[in-house]
């Protein structure tokens, strides 16, 4: 259960196309990431799936059936706002058991779900309170309540975390990384910070324009970038691109380096630098470098005295380079 | 200094605020002054504004000569009814402006308001050949259907206005929950449009009572509601002012009483949607 497919889908809005035609598998139990800047047509994408907005051609196939046809409440997919999308009329214990209320079960099965649900989200304390009354995390916890005891096959997450702070961010993100684990039920998640991308998923679907860039495990997006969209959009920070004549050097237009392959020393190396901003994280110092060719970012592991201002030489790791040719795409 | 000239701005400024309800209060007031004066009184010159010798007899002529209840149980019947089927109709067609408006919905909704501008006696005739036709001259029914469709554009305005204001992911979210259209509307639109709608019934029983074109030109005697009961005290000659104040007050009274307790959800109706 939780196999998708979608088919030369295509989304226009009158005259603008979103999605041009697109061919996608997600597989059962899954955890796939779209990500992309915004405007990419990721939450289009995901809302197509859900089934809240009409694919202008093209099938989608939910389990082998096709879906393309059937409304979102039919498709059995659980969705998971940004907005968290709580009914504030009810209290949390009525928010978790709508659903099952929909899908017209007995009182007492209901009662029993709940409890269970609400027990593995730290929510019983707060089951007879009103959304008004929680704070941003336990309202997204009831959103995730409400998703998980209609045992869907598969579960939508629009942006979820985009509206906490920091520290909760993460908290968050291992606890939705935890209950994948756990119910082993496919999960599409839509986000436009690659981190999230990076740690979450077992697929990262990269999306640029609503096009599909690359589609691959966080680590292959990592270490073999299909082009230079996608090098400079994995990764943080981001991969140094250069390009001119240290490119052509290599005989290719583009070269790119991330910073954590580059050898930092104040004595000598390959490529001469000014540091205009160094940051000390204490676990590692980031160095934002003026250099002949161009602005670089380079990392430098555990504590450096390096201020603004400083001379340093940068070397890079020939056996991380990346290759782009004039047309953007990866060259061997 | 600031606050002295702050304080006395805020003094100038409820007085003014006074001065005008005051003002805008005064035919009332004076009504129901004269409903307390003798006929003599009620015409004297220079008017007599509190020291008249107070009765309570033209209240006793006003129901001894004519049925208030009647009358009273008429425009009860009218206004609720019209406005409970005009909203029972506009929820749905609201939902549809507000959630999923198509090219034309603001042009729709604003056709739907520029029947507001027509003059009603434009239609009279024809409106009255055709209650003849279908025998709902003075029907309580008859009536109910026009003043219902009269206010059909504001009510959907009003609705309009309120769905708008709902964020459209909680219905989709509900739809997500596997909640039909109509369990949509039931379960989680109208929970949330509660306020909304009550105000909406408000001021809309409230205009439906005060309609005084249609009441008095579709009625005789059967169906006529209190604005007829008012038309009836007000003869030519006018000899019978402190009558016919006695008769407006009592015609007025449900309505400003209802007017005077539930006044916070009628200025939040009023205003709602306009500011953030």
């Amino acid at each position: 259960m939780g196999q998708i497919e979608l088919k030369k889908v295509t989304k226009r809005f009158g005259e603008t196309e979103v999605i041009p035609p697109l061919d996608l598998v997600i597989g059962e139990g899954e955890f796939v990431v779209f990500v992309g800047p915004s405007g990419c047509g990721k939450s289009t994408l995901l809302r197509l799936i859900a089934g809240l907005e009409d694919i202008t051609s093209g099938t989608i196939e939910i389990d082998g059936q096709d879906a393309t046809a059937v409304g979102p409440a039919k498709r059995g997919l659980a969705m998971v706002f940004q907005s968290y999308a709580l009914y504030p009329h009810m209290t949390v214990r009525k928010n978790i058991a709508f659903p099952l209320k929909m899908a017209g079960m007995d009182a007492a099965a209901i009662n029993a779900k709940v409890t269970a649900a609400a027990s593995v989200l730290n929510l019983t304390d707060y089951l007879d309170r009103r959304p008004g009354q929680l704070s941003g995390g336990q309202r997204q916890r009831v959103a995730i309540g409400r998703a998980i005891v209609r045992e869907p096959s598969a579960f939508l997450f629009d942006e979820p975390l985009s509206n906490l702070d920091a520290a909760l961010r993460v908290n968050m993100r291992l606890e939705i990384t935890e209950l994948h684990q756990t119910l082993k039920t496919t999960m599409i998640y839509v986000t436009h910070d690659q981190v999230e991308a990076m740690t979450m998923a077992d697929k990262i679907v990269v999306l640029r324009a609503g096009n599909i860039e690359q589609v691959g495990s966080p680590l292959e997006l990592y270490r073999t970038p299909r082009n230079t969209f996608v090098a400079g959009f994995i990764g943080s920070p981001k991969m140094n691109l250069i390009d001119g004549a240290e490119a052509a050097k290599h005989g290719v237009a583009t070269i790119g380096i991330r910073p954590e392959h580059v050898t930092v020393s104040k004595d000598g190396g390959d490529w001469q630098g000014r540091v205009t901003v160094a940051e000390h994280l204490g676990s590692d110092t980031f160095l934002h470098v003026a250099s002949d060719l161009g602005q670089m970012t380079v990392r430098v592991g555990g504590e450096m005295n390096v201020r603004h201002g400083d001379t340093i030489w940068m070397t890079p790791d020939m056996t991380h380079l990346h290759r782009f040719g004039a047309d953007g795409l990866r060259t061997p | 200094m600031a606050r002295s000239i702050t304080a006395r701005r805020k003094t100038i400024n409820t007085a003014i605020a006074w001065s005008i309800g005051l003002l805008i209060f005064f035919p009332i007031l004076w009504t129901i002054l004269t409903s307390f004066k003798s006929e003599a009184d009620a015409i004297a010159f220079p008017p007599k504004f509190l020291f008249f010798d107070w009765t309570l007899e033209n209240y006793a002529v006003v129901q001894e000569r004519s049925d208030y209840t009647r009358y009273l149980w008429n425009s009860i019947i009218i206004a609720g009814l019209s406005t409970l089927i005009g909203v029972i109709i506009a929820i749905p067609a609201a939902w549809s402006m507000a959630f999923v408006p198509s090219r034309h919905t603001k042009d729709i909704l604003l056709w739907m308001l520029s029947t507001k501008m027509l003059p009603a006696v434009g239609v009279l005739y024809p409106m009255y050949l055709i209650f003849i036709k279908l025998g709902l001259l003075d029907t309580r029914t008859g009536l109910v259907m026009v003043l219902m469709l009269i206010n059909l554009p504001i009510i959907v305005w009003m609705l309009y206005t309120y769905f708008k204001e709902i964020p459209g992911e909680i219905l989709e979210a509900a739809r997500m929950d596997g909640a039909s259209l109509p369990k949509e509307i039931i379960y989680v639109l109208t929970p949330m449009a509660v306020p909304g709608i009550a105000s909406t019934l408000l001021l809309n029983f409230i205009l439906a009572w005060n309609e005084a074109f249609w009441t008095l030109n579709l009625t005789a005697a059967k169906a006529a509601p209190l604005t007829a009961f008012i038309a009836s005290y007000s003869s030519p000659e006018g000899l019978f002012y402190a009558k016919l104040s006695a008769a407006s007050t009592m015609a007025i009274a449900p309505i400003l009483i209802m007017g005077w307790f539930s006044q916070k959800q009628l200025v939040r109706g009023l205003t709602f949607g306009a500011v953030k």
